[in-house]
């Protein structure tokens, strides 16, 4: 049995299928974070059953590549049961997508979520009435604790046995005429598939959906055809074909709204419109902004710093040992040492400032601050010629370029999406923050550190600036348009799972690389390989005044960032950095390794969102601002000292 | 009237929207149809976003989008 979750963003279906897979989708409280879908296998009541969490959309139109995605999966007929998950305190709205997944006659459940949000609110609503009106089961959920999920599988499987359709629920009667003259004609005259339902093609054309239009297109006749009856709908109605439609729907959803619901008192305040008040205040929301962000800051540096120094030390002592158990030039010295090294970067400089950034990311996201920054930064992403939804790939790329990159999606331009792809690789993620904070703010000092994300956020503000003058984006672009939802506690062990799983990436994926490089690098230094590597870089490493040994660390750095950190280190033969390179040369490194090229992990994203050259273009691109920049740092320093 | 012109914490009704097909979808998907009430909530620092309430979710809309919102005050 497939069935696929759809539903809006944020109406909890990653937390409903987290609660059957087990913490395997990041939820959040973020219009749109769901952007690729995942999938997963579980078994309910001796069902195998596959269970694809699609990506939210508000629409079936084509508006996005999110939802074209959403779109293409519950066509594909790969799917038995389509579970809509709707939030019920925005019945409305949502009741929108749940008549258009009707028009894709497959067997539905419909799950009404959030209902203590929606008793909250004083709407009421007659569940049984609900099913009747639409045909399908409606089960009221709380997702969070869990109440009703039970029975909502119950549902589901009793869907797929009966294989039970829901009611086509009809628009006014002249638009039905027109729908089915329609019908008919795509019916005989074209190569109609049987996945998609002649009734939702046709409501599809008269929409002018892009998607389905560029298919008739080639078949000209046909397509005069369907312009014929676009006119005739905008002639009886004075207004587009697709407003037409988009009309019906939204009074068909507003009639089953009321005749399904009431409104049993006015929504109590709650002190989160307080809370709004101030942190979406003119003035005192920004004030609260930079509050919450230092204190991020400290909170991170504070734990990271306080756990770092005394295993440091501990390791340290540990490699003293190994130097005086195998003597000093033996391979066995050079391999332990190398092992040994790529764990201590792993557990004492990576990980103390990784766990409380994952954390504290997670919390951000699920009370759902991340869309009050998007409101608030809006009109200065504009300033700098960049659509205001592009923070949101921009913050993202705090914890990782990949999923960054990944949601430039939520973009609608192409040239907007390439150019928010390549700036937001330039946003430091959190493998570059630990590099931050381990050299710079441990070794120097905390403002230094912030001194260097004050640098980054102006040179992406300027490149931004640049590269939006360079490919221009259509003036026609929209502004602004971005749900608030409303904020909901954190529940504790959503957050820690969603964390533990970023974190569990690190450690089985990363970490392991993080000591097969380490032993590596190891190798080429006991055989004096990383002689080459270090001479090929050496017109590098000189312009910037770094130490030559520094050269590899950075070839290591293009397959993970920690990677150059660590490196560094044993590179250095020392840990005690501050011994061997100066505080200038520590940060011009930092500066470089901030900026230049992403890693591979990202760079293969880039690949795949905007292309081989586009992916190029941000290597060389990356590669002369790291350049241009440390170049400058040094040169700065050089003249203020 | 446009509705980046309705006073903070005022209904207005929506009467029309200027624009193409993609800004009706989108909006449309928001839930802002002609037809339906919106009420002002506050203004964004400089020429920033609005924010609106429409059918009980809260949308931040950009101000250029807003002024292309054609609406009449209800009370
Ligand atoms: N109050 C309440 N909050 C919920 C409920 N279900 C989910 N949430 C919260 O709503 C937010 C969005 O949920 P998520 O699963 O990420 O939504 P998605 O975008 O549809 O995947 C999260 O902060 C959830 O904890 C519910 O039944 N009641």
């Amino acid at each position: 049995m497939r069935i696929a979750l759809a539903g809006q963003p944020n109406c909890g279906k990653s937390t409903i299928f987290n609660n059957i897979a087990g913490y395997k989708a990041i939820t959040s409280n973020f219009p749109g974070t769901t952007v690729k879908y995942m999938e997963t296998r579980t078994h309910v009541f001796g069902f195998t059953c596959d269970c694809v969490d699609l990506p939210g959309t508000y629409s079936l139109t084509a508006g996005d590549p999110a939802e074209l995605e959403a779109r293409r999966h519950l066509l594909s007929g790969d799917v038995d049961v389509i579970l809509n998950v709707v939030d019920a305190s925005l019945l409305i709205r949502s009741l929108e997508l749940t008549l258009q997944f009707l028009e894709l006659e497959v067997p539905m459940v419909l799950c009404l979520n959030m209902m203590d949000e929606a008793q909250r609110k004083g709407i009421q609503i007659d569940v049984k009435k609900l099913s009747d009106l639409l045909g399908i089961p409606v089960v009221p959920t709380i997702a969070i604790t869990g109440k009703g999920l039970q029975e909502l599988f119950v549902e589901v499987l009793k869907v797929y046995e009966a294989k039970r359709k829901g009611k086509t629920l009809k628009f006014s009667k002249d638009i039905e005429a027109i729908i089915s003259d329609l019908g008919s004609v795509l019916h005989s005259e074209w190569p109609v598939n049987e996945k998609v339902p002649s009734r939702f093609l046709a409501i599809k054309l008269l929409e002018k959906d892009e998607f389905f239009i560029k298919e008739v297109r080639g078949v000209i006749h046909l397509f005069k055809e369907i312009e014929k009856f676009q006119e005739q709908l905008e002639q009886i109605h004075g207004v587009p074909s697709d407003e037409v439609i988009s009309s019906e729907r939204h009074a068909l959803a507003m009639n089953l709204f009321e005749r399904a619901s009431t409104v049993i008192h006015p929504p109590k305040k709650d002190f989160r419109i307080v809370i709004d008040h101030w942190v979406m205040h003119k003035f005192f929301g920004y004030l609260i902004l930079a509050g919450v962000f230092y204190g991020f800051f400290n909170f991170i540096f504070g734990i990271g710093g306080y756990i770092e120094e005394p295993l440091m030390t501990l390791f340290n002592e540990w490699i003293g040992d190994l130097e005086e158990l195998f003597g000093k030039e033996s391979l066995a010295l050079f391999l332990s040492k190398g092992v040994l090294q790529g764990i201590a970067g792993g557990i004492a400089i990576v990980l103390p400032y990784l766990v409380p950034f994952l954390i504290g990311l997670s919390i951000l996201e699920d009370i759902g601050y991340l869309p009050r920054v998007a409101f608030l930064m809006d009109i200065f992403m504009h300033r700098i010629g960049l659509h205001g939804k592009s923070i949101i790939p921009f913050i993202l790329g705090y914890g990782c370029s990949v999923p960054a990159v990944m949601a430039t999606r939520i973009l609608e331009f192409p040239q907007h999406r390439f150019i928010v792809s390549i700036l937001t690789t330039m946003i430091p993620c959190a493998a570059r923050i630990t590099i931050i904070f381990a050299l710079v703010a441990f070794l120097i000092s905390p403002n230094a550190a912030l001194a260097i994300f004050a640098l980054n956020i102006l040179v992406v503000a300027i490149f931004g600036k640049i590269l939006s003058l360079l490919f221009p984006y259509p003036e026609a672009s929209l502004g602004l348009i971005l749900e608030i939802p409303a904020y909901q506690l954190p529940p504790v062990r959503n957050t820690l799972k969603k964390s533990w799983y970023r974190i569990r990436e690190f450690i089985v994926i990363a970490w392991p690389i993080l000591i097969i490089g380490s032993v590596l690098l190891a190798l080429l230094e006991y055989g004096g390989g990383e002689k080459y590597i270090n001479w090929f870089l050496s017109p590098l490493t000189h312009a910037l005044g770094l130490p030559f040994p520094v050269g590899t660390t950075l070839i290591f750095g293009l397959l993970r960032k920690e990677l150059s950190l660590i490196m560094l280190t044993q590179a250095l033969g020392t840990t005690q950095v501050l011994t061997v390179m100066t505080k200038t040369q520590i940060i011009v490194f930092t500066v470089f390794i901030t900026f230049y090229i992403p890693c591979l992990a990202t760079i293969a994203a880039l690949w795949k969102e905007i292309g081989k050259k586009g992916a190029l273009l941000t290597i060389l691109f990356t590669l002369s601002v790291a350049i241009l920049l440390a170049l400058a740092t040094r040169v700065f320093f050089g003249i203020v000292r | 009237m446009t509705l980046d012109q309705v006073y903070e914490n005022r209904k207005a009704k929506v009467i029309d929207i200027k624009g193409g097909i993609g800004i009706r979808q989108r909006l449309g998907q928001m839930g802002i149809h002609p037809g339906d009430e919106i009420t002002m909530l506050r203004y964004g620092a400089l020429r920033g976003p609005i924010l609106i309430e429409v059918h009980g979710s809260q949308v931040a809309l950009g101000r250029g989008i807003a002024s292309r919102i054609m609406v009449e005050e209800t009370e």
